[in-house]
């Protein structure tokens, strides 16, 4: 379906990412946010909070972050798209409750601005260092989608296709956005109503004895209903069986568990959006994300001046990783390069993929700031020179590490 | 409201707003939740409450699994969120009724921010706190209700720690409603409760209930009975009584009553007044933020 044209505010803006998510939410029909204000994300609540009673989305400051993702809970099941907007110490406060939703199914949006941890870090600076806790961050086994956006206007664009997710697998969807993009501010775009497809929550229509909140259509996932309809809905964060009653079974707990990690797995082909430029017979691939991907543009730039071929592959999803695509190039590349703002998280991912096929090479960075380009450079044609295999994730030294630790942290004797 | 008969079985009187294929319940013998969940499913239908229309929300411990066995639409949810739960509930679908049915650990503890902010923003709903003294689903641990010297199996030497007193913070903590009462006091029980299912606004009810499993044993109190004859003997009803005076100590006396009954606009309320106000008041309130010159 189309999106409600009261929704969308068509137009050309200049705004923050931020912004531009929180425009982008609305757009896609979300009518409840529930935050907690955190730097470097309060700017897109404040959107939402400005913006919201025009299109009747209703919005709640909560007293924490905890309370804030457990009424987005709550809401969902009264029917309604919802989101939460965090960052930071906030995102760690939430992921049990992130755990919760992935038990119950809940469709709903989660925007992390990643900002510089661990702790309260560097809150006012970047970050990419909540990867592997957006993906294994709350107890048990789920999964989850998270999307990596790079600049504002796909803050907006992507916050729409997170909602969308959302609803289709019945699922957590987390923006894994950082301060750089969050706060960079850009021409966006945001198109008339009806070129902006929405997906409507696959709501039961069926007789209400007959409904069972977690029994799956074919594709894995169950229909969406609503408290307030008469189905006496029965809801637990337990293991639960397809009504929704509590089971201890290891059968139920299998059938249940191998479900919710099923649904995103068996159908991560429609789910995956990968953006690929020159990879094809490239002697070195840059797989990079969010903010990363937008320095590592310049880094690629001069490396191909220096008549390297590199390609570029930019998770746009990060979860589910494209292993099979990985795996694939890594029978044609020597290399991956992976520059990320963290001391290595998703880069283990594409070591994983390659079976040991291709070497590895990490470009690390604390965070508080971005790579420097040439050090991506750099690393490209450390990359494409190096003939030999590397033993596992080859760390490169930036310019940063040298001169902060010349040469790298040692262990006294 | 009628039941029919389907046999010859004996039927739960309250059996339309109970889930009865999930009995036998998982409550210990002598427990008073199972009083609480009878007595509440009572003032449900004197309340005239649209099952339909009400949702049961509630955290974890004992007293959270009430959710799974009254056949409302039914949450039992993270551990001391039910409260910011159900204002998800609320807020999102204002028509719901939206009842937190939970614990002492659940609610005052870990839950402890949320419901001194719900009662602060006034959120329609009824909080429905069972206070057994002591974290019992776990095995018998302190609590923040636990009076103090009373022993539990992290407090063998004694409690040190004063306990809360649950209507005095929700009293000052904003709340329309507030009343106690204990597992013995079934119809006054389900008077309260079926005041404060029609009362506007965060209401509160605390029903001190007998934990035979634990409280007691670990006390030496004897069984749910004489815990009965506790309250029976020792219990003083003193309606409007001033919230600071309920403390409970160790086997001491009692206070019950309504203590609180009181108007004041509920955040729905308050909400959409506001909104009407600056739809009528303010222009340009689509342009982006930041362009309208009012930050």
């Amino acid at each position: 379906m189309k999106a409600n044209p009261k929704d969308v505010l068509t137009g050309v803006y200049y705004i923050d990412g931020d912004v531009a998510s929180g425009y982008g939410a609305l757009a896609a029909g979300c009518k409840f946010v529930a935050g907690y204000p955190i730097t470097p994300s309060t700017e897109a609540f404040e959107a939402v909070c400005h913006r919201g009673p025009q299109v009747g989305a209703v919005f709640i400051q909560m007293e924490d972050e905890l309370g804030s993702i457990s009424a987005v809970m709550g809401a969902a099941w009264a029917g309604v798209k919802t989101m939460t907007i965090t960052s930071g110490p906030g995102y760690s406060l939430m992921q049990e409750t992130i755990g919760f939703g992935a038990m119950l199914e809940i469709p709903f949006v989660l925007l992390n601005i990643q900002r510089g941890g661990p702790s309260t870090g560097v809150p006012t600076k970047t970050g990419q260092a909540d990867m592997m806790q957006s993906r294994w961050g709350a107890h048990g086994d789920y999964e989850v989608i998270a999307i990596s956006p790079d600049s504002p206007q796909e803050m907006f664009d992507y916050t729409i296709k997170a909602f969308n997710l959302a609803e289709r697998y019945r699922c957590p969807v987390m923006i894994m956005s950082d301060e750089c993009v969050g706060h960079m501010t850009e021409k966006v775009v945001i198109p008339e109503a009806d070129k902006i497809e929405i997906e409507a929550r696959r709501m039961y229509n069926g007789p209400a004895s007959e409904y069972m909140p977690f029994k799956p259509d074919p594709d894995l996932v169950p229909k969406m209903a609503r408290a307030g309809a008469g189905l006496n809905l029965y809801i637990t964060g337990l293991v639960h069986d397809e009504k929704g009653h509590p089971v201890k079974s290891a059968n139920y707990k299998s059938a249940h568990v191998r479900r919710l990690v099923d649904k995103i797995r068996l159908n991560k082909d429609k789910i995956i959006e990968l953006k690929e430029d020159g990879t094809d017979g490239a002697d070195v691939i840059v797989v990079s994300y969010g903010i990363s991907s937008r320095v590592a543009v310049k880094g690629v730039e001069i490396a191909r001046q220096k008549g390297i071929k590199v390609g570029t592959l930019r998770l746009v999803t990060v979860w589910p990783f494209p292993d099979e695509r990985i795996a694939e190039l890594a029978q044609t590349t020597k290399a991956f390069v992976v520059p990320e703002i963290n001391y290595g998280q998703v880069v283990f991912d594409v070591a994983r993929c390659t079976h040991g096929k291709a070497n590895v090479v990490l470009v690390p960075h604390g965070g508080a700031g971005v790579h420097n380009p040439s050090d991506v450079a750099d690393a490209i044609e450390f990359a494409a020179k190096h003939e030999s295999p590397l033993e596992g994730v080859h760390e490169f030294k930036t310019r940063l590490e040298k001169s902060v630790f010349e040469g790298g942290l040692k262990l006294k004797e | 409201m009628a039941v029919e008969r389907i046999d010859d079985r004996e039927i739960h009187p309250m059996e339309n707003l109970l889930r009865m294929d999930r009995m036998p319940h998982i409550w210990c013998p002598t427990c008073g939740i199972g009083i609480a969940v009878t007595a509440f499913t009572a003032a449900l239908e004197k309340a005239k409450i649209d099952p339909n229309m009400a949702a049961i929300v509630s955290g974890i411990g004992c007293t959270g699994r009430v959710a799974g066995y009254v056949k409302l639409d039914s949450f039992h949810t993270t551990h001391g969120r039910p409260i910011a739960f159900a204002t998800g509930i609320k807020v999102a679908n204002p028509k719901m009724k939206v009842i937190v049915f939970s614990g002492d650990g659940d609610l005052m503890a870990i839950g402890g921010n949320h419901f001194i902010h719900a009662a602060r923003r006034n959120i329609d709903m009824l909080v429905v706190c069972v206070n057994n003294f002591i974290y019992a689903m776990t095995g018998g641990q302190v609590a923040p209700t636990t009076p103090l010297a009373a022993y539990a199996t992290t407090s063998p030497y004694g409690c040190v720690e004063p306990p809360f007193n649950i209507p005095y913070i929700a009293d000052s903590s904003g709340a329309v409603y507030v009343a106690r009462y204990t597992a013995l006091h079934v119809r006054r029980l389900t008077n309260a409760l079926t005041e404060a299912l029609n009362k506007k606004g965060f209401s509160v009810v605390e029903v001190i209930s007998p934990c035979g499993m634990y409280y007691s044993r670990i006390n030496r109190l004897g069984d749910g009975l004489d815990m009965m004859k506790f309250y029976h003997d020792n219990v003083e009803i003193r309606h409007g009584e001033d919230t600071k005076n309920l403390d409970i100590g160790f086997q001491t006396k009692i206070i019950c009553g309504k203590f609180v009954d009181r108007e004041r606009p509920s955040y729905m309320e308050r909400y959409n007044q506001w909104l009407s106000e600056v739809k009528s008041t303010r222009k340009n309130l689509d342009a982006p933020k930041g362009a309208e010159g009012e930050g």
